[in-house]
């Protein structure tokens, strides 16, 4: 009976470990006429928010595969969006690309059908959020990183250090730092301050932010404490967090590029740096799913989505990084070398991408907290507990 | 020659008139069944799942929801934050009632009782006007309004009332920088977005509140105050209880609010939100929704003892 019970989970796991990979797709047929992409507002953009930036248009007239859009706002809606089915390929975030894979929703990706692939940044061909026991389960999309957002009259050089937004303290301008700064209103913030101690704290241990024991992970909510002394609001839409440092007084936070840009845009005294601590930061992959209907124009979009004006022009509009480095100086797109200065392209080291914590990690089985009490705990700290 | 008094049948419409008139139950059915169907399998059916999900529980070790049978989920409710949370709710919600009904009496009381003509109009599209625009733009415009540097802001340094601003932030658990980032400016938000619907509801009451009551009232020599607190209030309270469930119950289920003005403090909607789309944990959030459930019940069950369904 047992060596019956082994024989069938292995010949099941066998099945769910191999079958993708036999599913893979060979060659690139005739394009199906369309292709259903679930992405991240703003990422997919067709010249109808704004003329000059439009990557879809072009790809359409050449392959004859019309582009619909689905829009999702966080990466639960993602995958939710994707375990529905119905959609071709997804630009799923670190935090939702490996949750896709052990769920068996995407597929395996056939590199030598993408040509571009070659140019693709090398840091990121094989980065462990898309990449499992060698298999390629997406083409790299974007990346960018968390920076910090200063107010550039209230600091005449740049912060070196995130304690500004974590401890009490005098800012360059003779006032307490105290209700002018912000963070981040989602618990993955947690390995914001994790990643702070892991500098301050070596003592702790801690050698990931997204792997944290309970020890690590009290020392992370106690920082979070103080923290929320100092915090009047958190910020969780990005131009809310625009208006707050126009209109609230707020000098320094946590912040993406894309708010930065716009306020700079506006005139405002706003710069972002990069601490020493390093910084988080989010990658973003296109898989594509495991019963994709329209696979031939999923592929011609991967590849589109590397070669064509997409990533240099995507990098400006979002304030984000090209998968592709060249796309940065080469004068396909909008961004130039100084663009991609500015949004982090060099910082690569020093940012640890989102990952979903999960308790089985590196530290052994169930020694890490899981993601879910991140939530209610970050809810506690936010309620002053 | 005269027509026969029973007309032969000129095609299906007159064979269905015919039946619906000798079987009257028939075409009841037909009309009822379908928003019967609605309220059974969409309304109740989606309470009924949503009650059944927050009897099941989340794996500690993967995250993954248990569809077991458990109370553990409702245990959780009662850990320190999620009390906060709930006890935070209720107190806004009370707060917000409470102030909106002492702000909407004056206001419904002229337009029922004393508004004529052109002004009446005026009153009832004063009162409208707000909710033509969009939620969301006026939750920003307060935003704006509250904030350290907007027009309120200003308009107090201007005329040296700041402390009075400073005042109310200094209050223990009003804390802010601003008023839009003290629990102060939620509760102002959410008094001015509930406001006309209390103010409709007691007017409708205080407009039934007949002339000859208030008349035999003056006769038997009660002076306008006691008028006022033995006829007028008694007869109106109806209405004042009407308006507090929409009040009370829109202040417990608000989510967006809180999202944009105070202090990021969870109220209960918020939580809901977030437990259920960012972290996965639906029994939880499910628990959570069930909360104000019970909440309205037992407030519901205190405004039929007061009398405020009597009209119905």
């Amino acid at each position: 009976m047992n060596r019956l019970k082994l024989l069938g989970t292995t010949t099941l796991a066998l099945m769910t470990g191999f079958s993708p990979v036999l599913a893979q797709v060979t060659e690139i047929g005739a394009p199906e006429g369309q292709v259903n992409i679930v992405a991240w507002p703003g990422y997919i953009e067709r010249g109808e928010t704004m003329k000059e930036f439009d990557w879809v248009t072009k790809f359409e007239q050449a392959s004859g595969c019309k582009v619909n859009v689905k829009t999702a706002n966080t990466s639960d809606e993602m995958v939710a969006l994707m375990n529905e089915g119905g959609f071709d390929l997804v630009t799923a975030s670190g935090d939702a690309s490996l949750r896709l894979v052990a769920g068996d929703r995407v597929q395996p990706i056939n590199i030598d059908l993408i040509p571009s692939w070659s140019t693709v940044d090398d840091r990121l061909k094989s980065a462990p959020w898309h990449t499992v026991d060698g298999v390629h389960y997406g083409v790299p999309y974007m990346w960018g990183p968390n920076v910090l957002m200063y107010n550039t009259e209230v600091f005449p050089e740049p912060p070196t250090s995130w304690n500004v937004v974590f401890e009490e303290m005098t800012l360059p301008d003779g006032k307490s730092n105290k209700g002018r700064v912000q963070a981040y209103d989602g618990p993955i913030h947690i390995a914001d301050a994790a990643q702070y101690l892991m500098f301050h704290k070596p003592e702790l241990g801690i050698t990931s932010p997204y792997e944290l024991n309970e020890d690590q992970y009290k020392a992370a909510l106690d920082l979070l404490r103080v923290q929320r002394t100092l915090v009047s609001r958190y910020w969780h839409d990005a131009f809310i967090q625009i208006d707050d440092f126009k209109n609230e007084g707020v000098v320094a936070s946590g912040s993406w590029p894309f708010q930065r840009n716009l306020l700079q845009a506006d005139g405002q005294p706003i710069a972002s740096v990069i601490p020493q601590e390093g910084a988080t930061g989010w990658a973003d992959t296109t898989m594509m799913h495991v019963d994709a209907a329209n696979p031939n124009c999923s592929y011609l979009w991967m590849e589109h989505s590397l070669s064509s004006n997409l990533q240099s022009d995507l990098a400006v509009w979002f304030g984000a990084n090209p998968a592709v480095p060249a796309a940065c100086t080469d004068g396909r797109g909008m961004s130039t070398a100084e663009t991609c200065t500015a949004n982090g392209m060099d910082d690569f080291e020093r940012i640890r991408f989102w990952t979903t914590p999960v308790s089985n990690c590196s530290q052994g089985e169930g020694a890490c907290v899981p993601y879910y009490r991140w939530v209610s705990d970050y809810i506690g700290v936010i309620g002053g507990r | 020659m005269t027509a026969p008094a029973i007309l032969p049948a000129r095609g299906l419409a007159d064979r269905l008139t015919g039946t619906f008139w000798r079987r009257p139950g028939l075409l009841l059915v037909l009309l009822i069944t379908p928003p019967l169907l609605w309220l059974g399998v969409v309304y109740l059916g989606s309470l009924a799942a949503l009650l059944l999900q927050s009897f099941y529980s989340i794996d500690e070790f993967s995250g993954v929801v248990k569809e077991e049978f458990t109370l553990k989920t409702y245990a959780e409710l009662f850990r320190a934050q999620n009390l906060d949370i709930i006890i935070r709710t209720i107190v806004m919600a009370m707060a917000v009632t409470l102030a909106c009904a002492v702000l909407a009496f004056p206001i419904a009381y002229y337009a029922a009782r004393h508004a004529k003509g052109a002004w009446k109009a005026a009153f009832y599209l004063g009162v409208m006007l707000p909710l033509w625009s969009s939620y969301l733009v006026k939750v920003y415009a307060w935003k704006l309004i509250l904030a350290k540097e907007g027009i309120l802001g200003w308009a107090a340094e201007g005329t040296g009332t700041g402390f009075i601003i400073d005042g109310i932030l200094s209050i223990p658990g009003l804390e802010g920088s601003s008023l839009s980032t003290s629990p102060f400016g939620t509760f102002l938000v959410f008094v001015y977005i509930w406001l006309p619907y209390m103010i409709l509801p007691m007017q409708a009451a205080l407009e039934r509140v007949p002339n000859s009551m208030l008349e035999a009232s003056a006769d038997l020599g009660a002076t306008r105050g006691q008028t006022f607190r033995t006829v007028i209030l008694p007869l109106a309270l109806p209405g004042v209880i009407a308006g507090s469930i929409f009040t009370f119950s829109l202040t417990l289920g608000d989510y967006i609010i809180p999202q944009i003005v105070g202090d990021s403090s969870r109220f209960i909607g918020l939580t809901v939100y977030q437990l259920q789309g960012t972290a996965g944990n639906t029994p939880l959030a499910a628990a959570f929704a069930v909360v104000p459930i019970l909440i309205m019940l037992v407030y519901l069950s205190l405004a039929k003892r007061a009398g405020a369904f009597n009209a119905l």
